[in-house]
């Protein structure tokens, strides 16, 4: 992985002006329209603040998947996160993830795979062309956001790792440390957080494993130093520091389904016809916005690429 | 204990003030962003917080005159129940506004009939469809009544007794309420039981109060109507309460929800 000193203004401090003006022709047509819409506007313009430095990722090659939606800002990225090792507001992950220890960082490859061991960050990233994909991503409590991330597919890695015949199911287990993180010494969840998926979901070209945001390392708060990102599922399955990948014949158990089972499925597949069992899931409100307006697109308007993964499946039953 | 000068002229708009501070932050900070990069979640939660800390406020003033002795203590009994209404109110509004309307179909919408009949049918339908927003509606739905009968002269028309009856919904209010927010959290439910622990110490007070009532009644009668269950009988019950009844008084003192060595 290539680090340099960051440039004095980052190309992603700048909004291109047409950008800026369809921006505020879409905030005026709000106000219009709502009457209350010059909050959401407001909220817009002046969320649009530098970050703070942080290193720089070089060579990073555009992606054909990514959308063309315009991406949140930095700052609302790193200041509203589910991170729940670190807190259950959504800034508690901004104020107590700034001491995680992210170097060294190891990840344990284990299970079905030819030859557990014990991978070094710098190995996992040795000769990997990192890519920015710009995903939405939308969380099952019904907001969502658009987040430039940097990373690979994760497909690379797993043939790497040469699963084995039996190999059916992914699991991915995060950092669980007392000592660094608060919300470990709560008990609301099962520590420690895991996720899973079936390998063809892990094989799928949009999955990835996301080192990087807007060009910069991936900042503490949004699951450094490496995360998965699944963007046509709801976000507690973007399982953030992973410290083991463990290959499975038996399909994991993710720490949402364990904690409750009838409310979050292994898969969880954006869905807009199946609501979670206290709230619908049919629209989204689109951050920084005010108005639960969005219609929510079944798999996260992800499906042409990936509702062949669940051809034949009952996604009501199979939430 | 403050003087009633002092109190009307100082202590009162002291509170009211104080009482406005949370949502004058929230508009403040909505307009010049910021709120959190979800200004609607904010919002809501803002408003829904500040609704149930109003309610544990207004429902322990009764227990805090008794316990301290200081009568003034009800005279902010009003403004507080208003302003559980009010933050109440804000949250159920931000639902309606910016989660309901916001999802309606405005391309078959051309009317503003058209648009309060759909607007009626989607917010009704979601209550009936999910139990915590139910929930929440039942707590802002039964403080309507108490708001509305919160003057003076609404005590005085319905009379003491009755109007105490009433108002009693805001023990259903409080309950439902932290009820919704326990529903609602993922995981953390450390912040709702807190809220329904106070809950439910302030409502032990009343349960006590009532309780030693019953006891002082069984031992005042002097031929006591006492059941095969050893317990007093409804019709010695009722006697009893019957007599405890308060006409307001002229000046407009609120009655007291419990307060059986008044008679």
């Amino acid at each position: 992985m290539l680090i340099k000193r960051p440039a004095d203004v980052r190309s992603s401090e700048i909004t291109d002006k047409a950008t800026f003006m369809d921006r505020r022709a879409f905030i005026q047509a709000a106000v219009g329209v709502f009457g209350l819409g010059a909050l959401a506007g407001e909220a817009t313009v002046t969320a649009q603040q530098p970050a703070p430095h942080a290193r720089k990722l070089e060579n990073i090659q555009k992606s054909a998947v990514s959308t063309t939606e315009t991406p949140n800002t930095w700052q609302q990225i790193t200041t509203y996160n589910n991170f729940y090792e670190f807190g259950v507001d959504k800034k508690d992950a901004a104020t107590y993830a700034k001491s995680l220890k992210t170097s060294p960082w190891s990840i344990a490859m284990e299970g079905e795979v030819a030859r557990p061991a014990v991978w070094h960050l710098e190995d996992v990233l040795k000769g990997r062309a990192l890519e920015e994909r710009i995903y939405r991503h939308r969380c099952v409590e019904g907001w969502s956001m658009v987040i430039p991330w940097i990373g690979f597919p994760l497909r690379d890695l797993i043939a790497q790792l040469q699963p084995t015949s039996k190999a059916r199911f992914v699991e991915f287990t995060s950092l669980s440390d007392p000592g660094q993180m608060p919300g470990v010494r709560a008990s609301y969840l099962r520590w420690p957080y895991t996720e899973g998926l079936r390998l063809d979901e892990a094989m799928h070209p949009l999955t990835i494993l996301a080192v990087g945001l807007y060009d910069e390392i991936l900042p503490n708060q949004d699951g450094a130093p490496i995360r998965l990102v699944v963007p046509w599922k709801y976000g507690f399955k973007s399982i953030k520091s992973i410290v083991r990948i463990r290959l499975l014949e038996q399909q994991p158990i993710g720490a949402w389904q364990r904690e409750a089972p009838q409310e979050y499925g292994f898969y969880a597949n954006v869905n807009p016809t199946v609501d979670h069992p206290r709230w619908s899931q049919a629209r989204e409100v689109r951050l920084p916005g005010l108005f639960r307006n969005r219609a929510t697109a079944m798999f996260n308007g992800y499906g042409d690429q990936v509702s062949g993964l669940y051809a034949g499946m009952d996604l009501k039953r199979n939430f | 204990m403050p003087s009633d000068q002092f109190l009307k002229r100082v202590l009162k708009p002291l509170v009211f003030i104080s009482a406005l501070t949370p949502a004058g932050y929230l508009a403040w900070a909505a307009f010049t962003g910021n709120l959190s990069a979800n200004p609607l979640g904010d919002i809501t939660n803002g408003t829904g917080d500040w609704a149930l800390r109003f309610l544990c406020l207004t429902l322990a003033i009764t227990p805090l005159r008794r316990v301290s002795g200081w009568n003034g203590a009800i005279k902010f009994r009003r403004m507080l129940g208003l302003f559980a209404f009010f933050y109440g109110g804000l949250h159920f509004l931000t639902y309606v506004i910016f989660d309901r309307l916001a999802g309606l179909d405005f391309s078959e919408i051309n009317s503003p009939w058209i648009a309060t009949r759909a607007l009626a049918t989607t917010v009704s339908g979601d209550i009936y469809k999910r139990p915590f927003i139910a929930v929440g509606f039942t707590a802002f739905a039964v403080m309507i009544p108490l708001a509305v009968t919160s003057t003076t002269g609404m005590i005085r028309r319905l009379g003491g007794r009755r109007w105490q009856a009433l108002h009693r919904l805001m023990y259903v209010s409080c309950i439902a309420a932290a009820l919704h927010y326990w529903w609602l959290v993922r995981a953390d439910v450390r912040r709702p039981v807190a809220y329904g622990v106070v809950i439910a110490i302030l409502l032990a007070f009343r349960l006590h109060w009532a309780r030693s009532r019953a006891k002082q009644t069984t031992s005042r009668s002097v031929v006591p109507q006492v059941s095969s269950t050893g317990q007093p009988s409804q019709a010695s019950r009722r006697k009893w309460s019957k007599g405890c009844g308060r006409a307001v008084s002229s000046s407009g003192v609120l009655p007291t929800t419990t307060n059986p060595s008044a008679s």
